[in-house]
């Protein structure tokens, strides 16, 4: 089949979506009211709460919300073939990320902009502020450990994105000298540092000597190197310990000085990948050849797994953060959440789409594809390199080599992950510091002491779990707990939506069905990794780490369906806000 | 609306998507600075000990002689504030 009719179907779906359904949401459940007072005009302080154009902050929300998670996800979920993957990625989309981000922003608007944290301990109590903040802890903590995997296994894969993603970060404190101190105008600086980075990724492709091969420098991946470890696992181990240190400067820096600067550059990208891979593909027309559905997948059932291992593309909590955070309070009309969040769910849901695509065409037959599907393992260790060889093979569809596009590829994706990386260390450190406060524990309010313990619980989960290839190479290993954290996140926004939508005497149903949906996959996915993969019960060893790991949120979803029965129970007049 | 003036337009909605973020981020380190000019001005006025009071005591060394020579010029013998003996 043509891949390109991948591409027109879901587009085609995504537009029905937004055109009637996210319309009928709209009008008939939440009743945007065009006249309603937003907390932007209402509140307006020119700093957090500004009136702005429903475009810009269209594209401000899906910037900050697309990044690598949505690629990853679906470039391990097609080992089950494409069908599952591709209507989970259309349907989720429009059924269940598109009304949570859409809600998220009305329920904040309607709460005086405040974030679903805080909303929580309103509707369902107390008790539900630490719940919330340990969910948000195990989830960063979950981002912290897998993305640095994802950056040291493209960093060995592909080693010639090392010197462009290092590159990145001079000329991102360069721009931000120049932007900040100097008043400069940030398009041009930016578009500069993208050049340098890119004709920095042109000539690595060229010259082996630039690439920064660890495993080569190791003497080759069966070499062991130093307390038993091989050249896989060492440069692993070398990788992780350097994101650490550079996550540890990044996230106390100001953010103006590097992350912020560096989101200017990843925006571009963000934009050159896209046009690049849609363009490659309309002119390149490719083959899908992976199988519609695998039927040698046996070794991991699609039920529940596949609705954990696409959480981003799908649905994901994290963005509930986003819109409830920064996005509800610059909405100008009440009427632009459908745009804003319904939309941006939409653009995150066509990234998922590409990464589908470019990871079902890059084989030139079936069997090459079953081969490097072989197992879940597999696929979840190799997803993210077949994306980025899937990708760069679309992007010779305009005439760019395929050596150049892989590397490209791999620094676009590496520089999400960065993104994302430092972004939720800086997150973790508030976090514990929050505890810290909670619980009168001073000393963990400290910046370094806060940053200190997130990075090395960071560290250390990512080097225990062990991988094929030895000591570090495990990280993969972790993925779905990431899926379930973030799963678990949109189910709790989903629920307060729903109890808002009852309260209020409307149809619950359009947030309540795929509430319970994605808290049945999650429970089913938990019991049947905590239990039967990871307890030593079934046929696989004992894994300590991820049974314990999975155990404790296996509780937090138990517990917060207890709460959500207990909160749906009650009729108490809405609580919310007197001004719905 | 020809191509070019399209395409301006299309730049300026990119660029103000790209500064959004630092919008914010430059709002809120002026507003930061604001707020501690105007604790440090006007804080006594309203009652508020001036937390910056207790450093100004580091200057009295520097200031005391200066202060001397003023209240002199200004032909008061001793100093006209309780606070400040410098003779």
């Amino acid at each position: 089949m043509n891949s390109i009719w991948l591409a027109i179907i879901g587009m085609f779906v995504f537009a029905l979506g937004y055109r009637f359904y996210s319309r009928w949401i709209a009008e008939k459940i939440y009743r945007l009211d065009p006249n309603y007072v937003t907390p932007a005009h209402r509140f307006e302080d020119g700093v957090d709460f500004v009136p702005t154009n429903k475009l810009v902050l269209w594209g401000h929300h899906f910037t900050s919300v697309a990044g690598a998670a949505p690629i990853v996800g679906p470039a391990i979920a097609v080992y089950w073939g494409w069908l599952p993957a591709f209507l989970w990625v259309i349907l989720g989309t429009i059924f269940a990320a598109g009304v949570h981000d859409f809600g998220t922003i009305v329920l904040s608007v309607r709460n005086k902009g405040q974030s679903v944290g805080t909303i929580t301990s309103k509707i369902i109590g107390s008790r539900a502020k630490n719940m919330f903040l340990f969910i948000i802890l195990i989830l960063v903590l979950m981002v912290n450990a897998v993305f640095a995997w994802v950056i040291s296994n493209l960093f060995i894969q592909f080693p010639s994105s090392v010197l462009p993603v290092f590159i990145q970060i001079p000329l991102a404190i360069w721009i931000g000298y120049a932007v900040y101190k100097r008043k400069a105008k940030m398009l041009v600086p930016s578009l500069v540092a993208l050049a340098i980075m890119y004709m920095v990724a042109i000539i690595a492709s060229n010259v082996p000597a630039l690439q920064i091969d660890l495993v080569k420098a190791f003497g080759g991946a069966e070499n062991t190197v130093l307390f038993g470890l091989d050249g896989i696992a060492m440069s692993f181990f070398i990788w992780i310990i350097i994101l650490m240190v550079y996550c540890y400067i990044a996230s106390t820096l100001p953010v103006w000085k590097l992350l912020q600067p560096r989101d200017f550059i990843n925006s571009h990208q963000l934009v050159v990948g896209l046009v690049i891979l849609y363009a490659g593909l309309v002119v390149l027309q490719p083959k899908v050849t992976a199988p519609m559905t695998n039927a040698a997948a046996t070794d991991t059932s699609w039920l529940p797994l596949l609705f954990i291992t696409i959480a981003c593309g799908a649905i994901s909590g994290f963005h509930g953060l986003v819109s409830s955070g920064t996005t509800s309070k610059q909405l100008n009309k009440e009427t632009d959440a459908r745009f804003v969040g319904y939309f941006g769910a939409v653009g995150e849901g066509t990234l998922a789409l590409i990464s589908i695509i470019a990871c079902v065409t890059l084989f030139a037959t079936k069997g090459d594809f079953m081969a490097a599907y072989s197992s879940f393992g597999a696929a979840n260790g190799g997803g993210l390199g077949n994306f980025v060889n899937g990708a760069a093979q679309l992007a010779t569809g305009i005439w760019i080599p395929e050596d150049v596009a892989r590397t490209i590829v791999a620094v676009i994706v590496v520089s999400f992950a960065a993104t994302t990386l430092d972004t939720s260390v800086r997150l973790m450190r508030y976090i514990i510091s929050e505890i810290g406060e909670e619980y009168k524990i001073r000393s963990l309010s400290k910046v370094h002491v806060a940053t200190s313990l997130a990075v090395c619980t960071s560290a250390a989960l990512v080097l225990l779990p062990k991988g094929p290839n030895g000591f570090g190479s495990g990280g993969y290993l972790l993925w779905p707990l990431f899926g379930t954290s973030n799963q678990l996140l949109a189910g709790v926004s989903l629920l307060l939506i729903s109890i808002w939508l009852k309260r209020q005497g409307r149809n619950f149903l359009p947030t309540f069905i795929p509430m319970v949906f994605i808290f049945a996959m999650t429970v089913w996915a938990m019991v049947q990794q905590v239990v039967f993969d990871w307890s030593g019960l079934g046929a696989t060893d004992t894994n300590l780490l991820l049974f314990i790991l999975g155990g404790i949120i296996l509780i937090l979803v138990i517990w917060i369906i207890l709460e959500a029965i207990n909160a749906f129970r009650r009729n108490d007049p809405p609580s919310v806000s007197q001004d719905m | 609306m020809n191509f070019f003036e399209q395409l301006k337009k299309a730049v300026a909605l990119y660029e103000e998507i790209l500064e959004q973020p630092h919008r914010t981020e430059l709002a809120r380190e002026l507003r930061d600075e604001e707020d501690l000019f105007m604790l440090i001005c006007f804080s006594e006025m309203v009652g508020i000990p001036n937390p910056a009071f207790y450093y100004t005591l580091e200057l009295y060394p520097f200031l005391v002689e200066r202060y001397h020579q003023w209240h002199l010029r200004m032909g008061l013998k001793t100093s006209p504030l309780d606070g400040i003996r410098c003779c």
